[in-house]
């Protein structure tokens, strides 16, 4: 099913063994010496010992552009094209630009950020993106003061993604942040996992991480990016509106019709977990949501 | 020769049955029960489940309309191996997925449709699957049949309980709706009657006293 060759994927056990020596490494030098970056990056660390191996997070994935089966999508889109690939960063911005990938990759530090991934339909992984906060490309292009929420759209091509034949889905896949929620830091773009530049099934060649929130925020292959005055609709708001709301905060006391959401299944785990929070970043997430009612801005 | 074509049917009948199964069983032993195995193993019992369940409704009108005495016979088993793939299904989510944590279970019941229709379903089925004997049925008489009306509802549940378990594509489940309807509707009076004279029409004066025979098992 998978075609990369297995000579460009780090095995999980080097990769994990290398970065056990970065770390010792890390731990030798005094941590002013470092850049700040890696430093930044030492919050996600208590999470390395539970990543979900790059076996499963390369070979379950829902990317409805492909296919609704989640172990057909890493097969359909192994051919899907990511080179030349630009990102259009538009709306109520003062430097509206249209960013090359390569250009996207070099001019912001890439870093590796260990997030929780919890999907609305009651799985999770932990995954090691490796990618650069969604602030640092809204600085560079300036929001006006009419900005008010980020508008992320995919790329619709229906030749190769035949998944956007379905009807019944409003293409392109489309999502949506408040701005403040987009210019926390751990709002990321992420253009890569495990070390390595991302595999298409999950999102290639660059693709939003926002991990406090449900998955199916954080939409993958991303060629649009507007800053807006008024709050997008996202497609899964217009295919349920019942179901689906804006916001999508992983919240364990608001239900959902299908799934469980008081507990997740940690994918490679046999026993249920609890669902945290905010999948568990309430710290550095919730004074965003002071005051709301968060039942009814689900 | 004759016990060949005789048992034919019913041996593809059961192996067909069991395929399912024996391919999750292999499945398993090869590690392609996909990332998240539990609800993998959810699905597919119960997909089996609904598909067993339309073939078993499919027996009689298969008989009714086109004389396929054999079809008669296979019920049964399809019935039985419905009703155990819908309990792999039951103990799979309720044992194995929310491994029978109370809060979960009362979650399940008290909020979610799709887990109380799809109980109701499995719920449906088991006194058909006790009582499917032929000593419940000589104890139950007449009754027995009434009983066994309870596997209409059951396929209406299951039904149910698939287009709300869908997120927006319903075509599948409709299709599977669409069947059951059709093979319900099959059943009617007039329905049966319609096909009766159509037969005789076509097969003419030959198939009469065989068209006798039928109606005479069917009642």
């Amino acid at each position: 099913m998978e075609k990369i060759p297995s000579s460009e994927i780090t095995p999980e056990s080097v990769y994990l063994s290398r970065r056990r020596f970065v770390g010792s490494l890390g731990a030798l030098a005094a941590s002013a010496l470092l850049p700040s970056g890696l430093r930044a990056a030492d919050r996600f660390e208590e999470l390395r010992k539970e990543l979900t191996p790059l076996k499963s997070i390369t070979s379950y994935n829902n990317f409805y552009e492909f296919s609704t089966q989640k172990e057909a999508v890493a097969g359909l889109s192994q051919g899907f094209r990511t080179s030349p690939w630009t990102v259009k960063v538009s709306g109520h911005v003062r430097n509206p630009a249209t960013l090359d990938i390569d250009d996207l990759r070099k001019k912001f530090p890439q870093e590796e950020r260990i997030y929780r991934l919890r999907c609305v339909e009651g799985w999770s992984m932990v995954i090691p993106w490796m990618g650069f906060p969604l602030a640092s490309l809204l600085k560079v292009v300036e929001p006006t003061e009419k900005a008010k929420f980020v508008r992320f759209e995919t790329l619709l091509d229906t030749k190769q993604m035949p998944g956007q034949g379905a009807s019944w889905y409003s293409w392109p896949y489309v999502e949506g942040l408040r701005l403040d929620e987009a210019m926390n830091d751990l709002a990321i773009l992420a253009t890569g996992l495990y070390g390595n530049p991302l595999p298409p099934q999950n999102g290639a060649p660059i693709r939003l991480v926002v991990p406090w929130k449900y998955g199916f925020k954080s939409i993958k292959s991303i060629v649009k990016i507007e800053l807006v005055g008024s709050m997008p609709i996202s497609l899964w708001m217009r295919a349920a509106p019942n179901e689906y709301g804006f916001y999508a905060n992983v919240n364990p006391a608001v239900d959902h019709p299908r799934w469980s959401q008081s507990s997740e299944r940690r994918i490679g785990e046999f026993f249920r977990r609890k669902t945290l929070p905010f999948n568990g970043y309430s710290e550095q997430v919730a004074h965003l949501y002071a005051g709301m009612d968060l039942r009814r801005n689900y | 020769m004759v016990w060949l074509k005789r048992a034919g049917l019913p041996i593809l009948a059961h192996a067909g049955a069991l395929t399912p199964l024996a391919l999750l069983i292999w499945n398993f032993f090869h590690d392609q029960l996909t990332a998240n195995p539990i609800q993998y193993i959810t699905f597919r019992t119960g997909k089996t489940a609904l598909v067993l369940l339309v073939l078993a409704l499919a027996c009689t009108p298969l008989n009714v309309l086109f004389g396929l005495k054999q079809a008669v016979a296979l019920r049964k088993p399809f019935g039985l191996y419905a009703f155990l793939y819908a309990a792999l299904h039951f103990v799979t989510f309720v044992g194995l997925d929310y491994q029978f944590d109370p809060e979960l279970l009362k979650e399940a019941i008290f909020k979610k449709r799709y887990a109380l229709v799809g109980f109701a379903a499995f719920l449906a089925l088991l006194p058909l699957a006790v009582t499917s004997t032929r000593g419940w049925m000589r104890r139950l008489g007449k009754n027995w049949k009434r009983l066994h009306r309870l596997v209409y509802l059951a396929a209406l549940l299951a039904v149910v309980h698939f287009v709300w378990l869908v997120k927006s594509d319903v075509r599948e489940p409709l299709a599977y709706g669409a069947g059951v309807i059709v093979l319900l509707a099959l059943r009617l009076k007039s329905v049966r009657r319609a096909s009766a004279k159509l037969r005789e029409k076509l097969v003419g004066k030959q198939g009469e006293c065989r068209q006798v025979a039928v109606h005479e098992d069917l009642r």
